[in-house]
């Protein structure tokens, strides 16, 4: 009367509901705890889930119960030297606590926090919750060059890997009939004949006739067998045709000043900056290249460890990498094709006349092509010509540029925030 | 012992081998007249074993909040190591739905067959309070019909309104069971169909009562001063008659503010509450039986060679770990644990009947020496923990265990020994254990007093205190959301004796001007 089932197969995840109703009901603590993480976390750390903690009593679901005082009897187990009739104190802790009480209720005060685990992308979700990338866009293209195979019906040539068996031993049952009907035709024909012969007067028989018949149905039947089951030409492959498809791309460049007044505090706040930026995009796009331009007097491509562990030193002129940015975009990225993204960070030094220059290169060239600049000053100093360059090109681009100071690392979190704020002007 | 050979040696399994298991177990457990509903052994991944538990072992559930809170928990727990997850799980149905884990090696996939398919099923189907309370032919549809109605409400009436309603009968819960009728069951479109028929004649009913037409029969206690209501429009009577103590019910029935689909949503989480009612109060005797039953089937199952030396210090090693009773002083201590307690005591029955020593004939004359199976049966069949202790609990049982009972008095400075495992003392362990299990005494006892349906609608309930204890702080919350549902001022006095000795209401009285 019993039996056995797989359950293994069935789908996984039945809790997944009722887990995204309680992050949802939780979401102010849950916030709370993950800003605390994304400040506290190294630069590396970004990419796993977290732990999170709520007070017990905010989520606990309320019952009517005993609380302590009154009088109370307690079964518990294991006496060793109490007899009947002894008094002794309370556990410390007082009123109904302590380790005999344990038996009597089995609801003590329980745990002062619950505590549970985000998984990498619930995390990220809260990281980036209520934040936008202002101008995404899905770049339509002109020439087809990002392409998705798709299906589009049967062919007759193809690889063996996409043969479409279906069709194929239909096409080899149509062939067979038509080959075979003509044959089966005669094949009766000459039978009936045989038969009418055969059933004749011995005397009025054709012999030379009947051998005939005999030779020719026999051909027939080799005939007959010979069609083949099936036949080269009787094979059906499934099309697949590649389709256009719009840009899902984005190229995001990472500008920094490298020159001797740039700490390696100030990197890792650079840092963590463009990693927030770089996951941002991850979420967004499915595909996200990265460029990593530093400058001092001269700007250089780079790859990511050099870019922020190498050290350099001297003057600083940021029109060098901003030139070095334009020539790549103009060279591989062409704006039709890529969503272009880019974060400078810097403490504000520039060589002095340097900063129209940069002013007319961002205002000429760059930012017609850009979907979003993005500036952050990391100095606790007033600011200098650059800012006030910037500013200006803020104005004429309210929308795809913006500029933070940050201070120090706590303000990296709130500075992006700010930057990424969903707008809801309607 | 000499022709030794096994179904299979090693901890690796496979569907073949679990079945001739399977039907080995069957066997044996047909010789100790094991009645069980038909098996129904599910094989699942430790995830789904998570799903499984998150949903307090209810195949299919409604969603709610709470039960992603117990997933995220379970979760933690396990990630962490800190827990095993529950080799077994095994759900009041007919079929009785049992899980075995994938991970589980050989020893544990037969261990839980025994312990689950054959011990806890046959309780199942033997424990009056199961017989009484639940009808296991019948939950599976039930769970499936609430489900969808609750997630019907939800696209109707948003799934913030319905978590709230359900937040609020689930606090109330434990107060959602007529402990003295026997419920009717019912199957899953039988309830679809009713429950139109209901919404509409419910709602009627509670217009009725709520109609201001006084009725003519004056009788019972004045609720207002004579110069307060001069022309006795307030005179009655009390509403309800007799205090009720099914609170769910109640307010189902009576709160004059809740819509049709509310009223069902209350009743569902009655319906469920009722389902477990059974289990809350026969922790001990439920796991007991079933690891008595694990540990006797086993043992023969070595006993006829049909597992290996290998297996059974295996599950030895495992079955000591479970019915392992920490003393009260030891860091692991967490309460008695009830397949200790329930193991002990099963196994004592046995002894008892097979092997009495004079003390049992003294303390046990109707058992000592009779048929033990019999004995076994009929212990499983007409009891509950509380009666169960109360009838069962023998003095070898109380001195392997040492217990002891204490009594805290907050008006005395010092804890005192009441009885320990003597012979003075067995008796009142016995009673003082037993007092334990009762869910009476477990859960403060609360009831409706009166529902004020001609003044202000204010809903009076009482709490009886049990030897002086009060409510925990908890009660304020609790009222809030019996606010919710009720819809009008909430109050709660809790009683020692026939005296009011404190007083809680809710919504908050503004300056403390009101009572």
């Amino acid at each position: 009367m019993s039996y056995f089932i797989d359950r293994r197969p069935n789908a996984r995840h039945k809790s997944a509901v009722n887990r995204q109703r309680f992050l949802d009901r939780y979401r102010t603590h849950i916030k709370r705890s993950v800003e605390e993480a994304v400040n506290r976390r190294s630069i590396t750390d970004m990419e796993r889930g977290e732990k999170v903690s709520i007070p017990a009593r905010d989520i606990s679901e309320p019952v009517f119960q005993h609380g302590p005082g009154g009088e109370r009897t307690i079964v518990s187990p294991g006496n060793r030297e109490f007899v009947e009739g002894d008094r002794l104190r309370r556990p410390s802790g007082g009123g109904g606590g302590g380790a005999g009480e344990g038996g009597a209720s089995d609801q003590g005060e329980g745990m002062d926090e619950f505590a549970f685990s985000l998984t990498r992308e619930e995390f990220l979700e809260f990281v980036f919750d209520g934040l936008e990338l202002p101008h995404l866009e899905r770049k339509q293209l002109v020439d087809l060059e990002e392409v998705k195979p798709v299906r589009a019906g049967i062919s007759k040539d193809g690889v063996p890997s996409r043969i479409n068996i279906v069709r194929s031993m239909r096409e080899a049952q149509a062939r067979r009939i038509a080959m075979r009907a003509p044959i089966r035709r005669a094949l009766r024909e000459a039978i009936e004949a045989l038969e009418t012969e055969e059933r004749k007067d011995p005397v009025l028989r054709n012999p030379s006739r009947v051998t005939e018949l005999r030779a020719e149905i026999e051909r027939l039947e080799k005939r007959l067998e010979s069609v083949p089951f099936i036949d080269t030409y009787d094979l059906r492959y499934n099309h697949l045709v590649n389709q256009p498809q719009p840009s899902n791309k984005a190229v995001m460049f990472c500008i920094m000043d490298v020159s001797g007044s740039m700490t390696q505090s100030h990197k890792d706040i650079a840092k963590r900056f463009f990693l927030l930026l770089y996951l941002f995009l991850e979420r967004n796009y499915e595909k996200v290249e990265l460029v990593f331009v530093r400058h001092h007097t001269a700007a250089k491509e780079v790859d990511e460890e050099e870019f922020f562990y190498s050290r350099e030193t001297g003057g600083t002129i940021v029109s060098s990498a901003l030139t070095l940015v334009d020539e790549i975009i103009t060279k591989r990225y062409p704006a039709a094709q890529w969503n272009l993204y880019v974060a400078q960070a810097s403490d504000g030094d520039n060589w002095d006349d340097d900063s129209t220059t940069c002013r007319q290169l961002l205002v000429k060239s760059l930012m017609p092509r850009l979907q979003y600049y993005t500036y952050v000053e990391i100095t606790p100093h007033a600011h200098q010509a650059l800012w006030e360059e910037y500013e200006s090109v803020q104005d004429d681009f309210p929308e795809r540029f913006a500029m933070r100071q940050i201070v120090e690392a706590g303000d990296i979190y709130p500075v992006f925030r700010e930057l990424f704020r969903r707008r809801t002007e309607a | 012992m000499n022709s030794r050979t096994p179904i299979a040696t090693g901890s690796d399994w496979n569907f073949e081998i679990l079945t001739d298991y399977e039907r080995e177990i069957a066997r044996l457990a047909d010789e100790y007249r094991l009645d069980i509903y038909p098996n129904q052994i599910e094989i699942i991944t430790s995830e789904q074993m998570m799903d499984a538990y998150a949903s307090v072992g209810m195949p299919v559930g409604y969603h709610h909040w709470s039960f992603g809170k117990q997933f995220l928990s379970v979760e933690q727990a396990y990630r962490r190591g800190q827990m095993g997850l529950a080799y077994e799980l095994v759900i009041n149905s007919d079929p009785c739905i049992a899980y075995l884990m994938e991970e589980n090696t050989l020893m544990m996939q037969v261990l839980v067959m025994a312990h689950a398919c054959y011990g806890h099923n046959s309780f199942f189907k033997g424990n009056y309070l199961f017989r009484t309370w639940t009808d296991a032919s019948a939950i599976v549809d039930y769970l499936v019909f609430a489900r969808k109605y609750v997630s019907e409400c939800e696209e109707r009436h948003g799934v913030a309104a319905v978590e709230q309603l359900l937040d609020a009968c689930h606090a109330l819960q434990n107060y959602g069971v007529d402990r003295y009728k026997r419920p009717s069951p019912i199957s899953a479109e039988e309830e679809a169909r009713r429950q139109t028929e209901r919404e509409e004649y419910l709602q009627s009913q509670v217009n009725m009562l709520w109609r201001t037409i006084p009725r003519s029969e004056a009788l019972d206690t004045p609720l207002l001063d004579d110069y307060e209501d001069p022309l006795g429009l307030h005179q009655q009577g009390r509403y309800p008659e007799e205090p009720q103590e099914n609170l769910l019910y109640f307010i189902e029935k009576n709160a004059p503010l809740l819509a049709p689909w509310q009223r069902e949503i209350v009743r569902i989480v009655r319906k469920l509450a009722q389902y477990f009612y059974p289990q809350r109060q026969t922790q001990v005797m439920n796991e007991g039986w079933a690891t008595f039953w694990h540990y006797t089937l086993m043992n023969r199952l070595f006993d006829e060679g049909l597992v290996d030396e290998g297996l059974i210090l295996e599950f030895l090693q495992s079955h000591t770990a479970v019915v392992n009773q920490p003393g009260f002083d030891s860091p692991h201590y967490s309460g008695i644990n009830p397949y200790a307690l329930g193991f002990a005591m099963f196994s004592d029955i046995r002894r008892i009947c097979e092997d009495p020593t004079d003390e049992d004939r003294e303390w046990f004359p109707d058992i000592a020496g009779s048929n033990w199976l019999d004995t076994l049966h009929f212990a499983m069949r007409n009891f509950k923990d509380e009666s169960f202790v109360q009838q069962f609990l023998s003095p070898k049982v109380i001195r392997d265990l040492k217990l002891f009972s204490l009594v805290d008095d907050d008006s005395e400075e010092l804890l005192s020994i009441e009885a320990i495992h003597d012979e003075r003392g067995y008796q009142r362990v016995r009673e003082a254990l037993s007092v334990q299990y009762a869910l009476s005494v477990r859960e403060p006892n609360i009831q409706v007093w009166k529902a004020d349906i001609r003044g202000d609608r204010s809903l009076t309930l009482h709490h009886v205190q049990d030897r002086r204890r009060p409510l925990a702080k908890s009660v304020y919350p609790v009222m809030r959301h019996l606010h919710h549902l009720w819809g009008f001022p909430v109050k709660l006095a809790s009683l020692e004796g026939d005296d009011i000795v404190r007083r809680y209401q809710w919504p908050l009285p503004d300056k403390g001007s009101e009572r």
